[in-house]
């Protein structure tokens, strides 16, 4: 059951709308519940050819040799794709958006990296004679020792997965092996505060698990270019991907997509259409390249693995007054998108709560397992994960009501956050409050009463100095009555913003200018492609 | 041997669109000579209604019905250019360009209606419902696909629109960490009730209730799907799945849905949704997206939950029966010590 609380924040609305608001039935059901709507898959040519990819069974080996001759001559056999074949076969997602190094090969030629890297590509009349003429492939391997454990590739002696970054670790802005977050006092806070809690969070890979499995189907066109029908998520950036890759222009591609059986994140990477469209080319015909299941789940990129470290130091009032995060996120065997959520990740910390002393650590860690890529909450999840359940422990700890004890630190409007930016807009106190009512959560009135528009500001942070001697919230005397808080949700002028301590200095020391200049762990994300935006 | 409840909660924000700015799309939007509208853009609807929404902005802001109004989707010779359909950003960035590309088609629809009417455009207005008309005297009005015949085949005028957005770039300081990664924020607060079996380890959602703020919903039905998909992936995510069950060491991996963990229909549980609006001042309409923050508060609220229920972190996810077995034993049984509620 779904229903809306207009009565929050209607000042701030305007609600004379027509359309906005309006329960309007999609313009693409009709298609999608009588089976017609067109994914690329439904896309029909005569003689069409079919991709399939040899992979690797080993999860770090080296290649001495690879024997393709019979699977040449087997029926039906129309190519060979190998990583000779490929123009630029080095690649990474983001140097799109000039992040990171080139770090990816398309095909292996050397070394393989994790169990499923693509090898050599066949491309047959049939999948069953491109899959039987793989079975014929022999490749002669020397396998290498294998890291799967994100603090083990860190340690000294581990086995290197990837050669472009061989210490096992993503290069941030040309000098870090991580992302830092620095805000306040946070060992000075850990001395002052009642109590320290810390503990150790563990997030598995997720599959995406579409109904429809990541594919691509290259059409060479009358006129020199090539229409590609795609699952991808993001047009242009698989285009502009898939032209680096082929060293052709983008203008040569005409990419078709629109309507995709589900992608939750595992459809950005542009997985199939650099080698189909390869193929098409060298054979001049129209081929489809399609994932098998058993490839979407083990071989397509998964959520990524993390394993993130908390410490929180709490008053005995209930106040945070500083968290210490320290987190890897297992990229696998190269970059893709992780070192991107690396930073969305930091950005996160500390959840939304005003704490005045944070500070993290965050790696993107390689590993020789399938490259990890976005998903849902990319870069959040897993952290929300760990504070909550983290919270939890601290209420416990302090004796609070984990809901209570939510709102007491839940960021307000005019607040200073961990990155240096006032906190605006902002609405956690009452999705507390009015779930709590719902739920029958009883929680006291002064927290009823709190707001995310009242009792901000920077003094609360002291402006990045602690705020460990703030007094606490007016003691907590009201017994929870039943008062409905359906109408209006005007409060009583705030009475439970705790008073704000003086700072004890005015104001963090200014940042260092941003670094300039560095190739790669670009200081930002330009979204204009081939361009360095200032 | 029994079977304890308890209940866990979680509170969230999360960001909209792409980190640290950027982040482009572009729309484009024309009529025909009929006073039909297409937009086009080359964003992906997933199925989470990128058509809809976007088709919602248009017709809003042009003041036409909705139905005068077709979104054409990811065709890289026609539509413009998107970042793609992830990271929440659809309803914000791609909303944002589609309402300044019909704002640019709305104005020269109104001057060309104002030409036909021999009034100043500024005196117009739209009914929302096919027609424009002199602000105080509807009787003066003109439909608006008698202003599109005109604005093609007498005025000489295209009634389209370009639209970009694009949000101000930002480093990050390498030092601190200092940064502006996103210009609005969604919130969520989330309570779990489950039901934890301390013989076989196994956990049932019983409920749950929330509450989102999304700065606006542009179609409730949408996020009403949203909102409940996500809720379901997250229970997924909290107790069931993972391709590689016993992380970091790779044995054991599915590989297809026999394999792999998903709760079905029956594990679905009801779910009381409340959905909050407080307009982000630079979101469509106030409009943030619900897109990906659903699943989050789910994992967290169920942990939380389970320790409710029998007294037990579980500090790894997914949390399996064999997870929950291991740490009742370690603990010596059910205890419901940290049950607060």
């Amino acid at each position: 059951m779904l229903e809306f609380r207009k009565d929050i924040f209607a000042d701030e609305r305007d609600d004379n709308l027509i359309e906005i608001g309006q329960p309007t039935q999609r313009q693409d059901i009709l298609g999608h519940v009588t089976g017609t709507s067109p994914y690329y898959d439904d896309h029909r040519f005569a003689n069409l050819l079919h991709l399939k990819i040899l992979r690797s069974p080993h999860a770090h080996a080296r290649i001495r040799s690879i024997d393709d001759s019979a699977a040449a001559r087997a029926p039906g056999v129309k190519r060979i794709i190998r990583a000779a074949d490929v123009p630029v076969n080095l690649n990474t997602l983001l140097s799109l958006i000039q992040f990171g190094k080139d770090d990816e090969p398309s095909l292996a030629s050397d070394f393989v990296r994790y169990k499923g890297e693509p090898i050599l590509g066949i491309v047959a009349s049939s999948e069953r004679a491109a899959l039987e003429a793989l079975a014929l492939v022999r490749v002669d391997y020397d396998q290498l020792p294998a890291v799967f454990d994100v603090e083990e590739a860190l340690k000294p002696g581990a086995p290197s997965v990837n050669a472009t970054y061989p210490k096992n670790t993503f290069e941030y802005y040309g000098k870090y092996d991580h992302q830092k977050l620095r805000f306040g006092e946070v060992e000075a806070a850990f001395k002052e505060a009642d109590i320290v809690v810390e503990d150790r969070y563990q997030m598995s890979p997720i599959e995406h698990a579409p109904t429809e499995t990541n594919g691509s189907i290259a059409v060479p066109d009358t006129n020199g270019r090539l229409i590609v029908y795609t699952s991808t998520q993001a047009l242009f950036f698989s285009l502009d991907t898939s032209a680096k890759i082929n060293a052709i222009q983008s203008n040569q591609l005409h990419f078709i997509g629109g309507t995709v059986g589900g992608g939750f994140g595992g459809k950005v990477d542009t997985l199939t259409e650099p080698l189909v469209i390869l193929a098409a080319r060298l054979i001049g015909a129209p081929v489809r390249y399609r994932f098998s299941r058993h490839e979407e789940m083990q071989y397509g990129s998964p959520r990524g693995a993390e394993r993130i470290y908390v410490k929180d130091g709490i008053m005995k009032d209930g106040r945070i007054v500083a968290r210490k995060v320290r987190a890897y996120f297992d990229s696998g065997a190269y970059t893709r998108l992780s070192s991107y959520a690396v930073v969305k990740c930091v950005a996160h910390i500390p959840g939304p709560y005003t704490i005045p002393n944070v500070h993290a650590d965050v790696y993107c860690v390689f590993t020789n397992r399938t490259p990890a890529t976005a998903m849902r909450g990319f870069g959040v999840t897993a952290l929300d994960f760990a504070l909550e359940c983290q919270m939890d422990k601290l209420a416990v700890a302090v004796g609070m009501d984990p809901l209570e004890f939510r709102i007491l630190n839940s960021y307000r409007d005019g607040d200073m956050k961990a990155h240096r930016r006032e906190a605006k807009n902002c609405a956690l106190i009452e999705c507390a409050q009015v779930a709590a009512e719902k739920a029958n959560w009883p929680i006291r009135d002064e927290f009823r009463r709190m707001s995310s528009r009242q009792g901000g500001g920077p003094a609360r942070t002291g402006g990045g100095a602690d705020r460990t001697r703030a007094p606490a919230i007016a003691p907590a005397v009201a017994p929870p009555t039943a008062v409905p808080q359906r109408v209006a949700y005007e409060r009583p002028a705030a009475a439970a913003a705790p008073p704000s301590p003086p700072p004890r200095s005015a104001s963090p020391p200014p940042p260092a200018a941003p670094s300039s200049g560095s190739t790669h762990g670009a200081p930002r994300f330009s979204s204009v492609f081939g361009t360095r935006r200032r | 041997m029994a079977k304890h409840r308890g209940r866990g909660v979680a509170t969230i924000n999360y960001p909209i669109g792409m980190n640290l700015g950027g982040d482009p799309s572009q729309a484009l939007v024309h009529s025909n000579p009929s006073g039909k509208f297409t937009v086009a853009l080359s964003s992906i609807d997933l199925g989470q209604g990128m058509k809809s929404v976007t088709r919602q902005i248009c017709a809003e802001t042009l003041g036409v019905p909705v139905e005068d109004v077709y979104v054409d989707t990811a065709d890289s010779d026609t539509g413009p250019h998107c970042m793609g359909s992830f990271a929440s950003r659809g309803t914000h960035r791609v909303g944002n360009a589609v309402m300044t590309a019909a704002r640019e088609a709305r104005a020269v629809m109104m001057e060309a209606a104002a030409e036909e009417l021999e009034v100043d455009p500024g005196d117009l207005e739209t009914d929302g419902k096919g027609s424009i008309r002199v602000k105080g005297a509807p009787h003066r009005s003109i439909s608006v696909r008698d202003v599109a015949i005109a604005a093609q085949f007498r005025q000489g005028k295209t009634i389209s629109g370009r639209g970009i957005f694009l949000v101000p770039l930002s480093d990050v300081d390498p030092e601190t960490g200092e940064m502006s990664p996103a210009t609005c924020y969604a919130h969520a607060c989330l309570i779990a009730e489950v039901e934890v079996d301390d013989e076989t380890g196994d956990v049932t959602v019983l409920k749950m209730t929330s509450a989102y703020e999304i700065g606006r919903a542009i179609n409730p039905k949408l996020v009403e799907q949203q909102l409940v998909g996500g809720s379901w992936m997250g229970m997924s995510h909290a107790l069931y799945e993972t391709p590689e069950p016993y992380y970091p060491d790779t044995r054991d991996g599915p590989r297809d849905f026999n394999e792999y963990l998903m709760p079905g229909p029956g594990d679905i549980c009801p779910h009381d949704i409340l959905v909050l609006e407080r307009p982000a001042p630079d979101g469509p309409f106030g409009a943030k997206g619900p897109g990906e923050m659903c699943a989050n508060p789910v994992l967290p609220a169920v942990a939380n939950a389970v320790f409710n229920a029998v007294g037990v972190r579980i500090n790894d996810l997914p949390i399996t029966p064999e997870k929950v077995l291991r740490a009742l034993k370690a603990r010596g049984g059910a205890s419901t010590h940290g049950r607060a509620r």
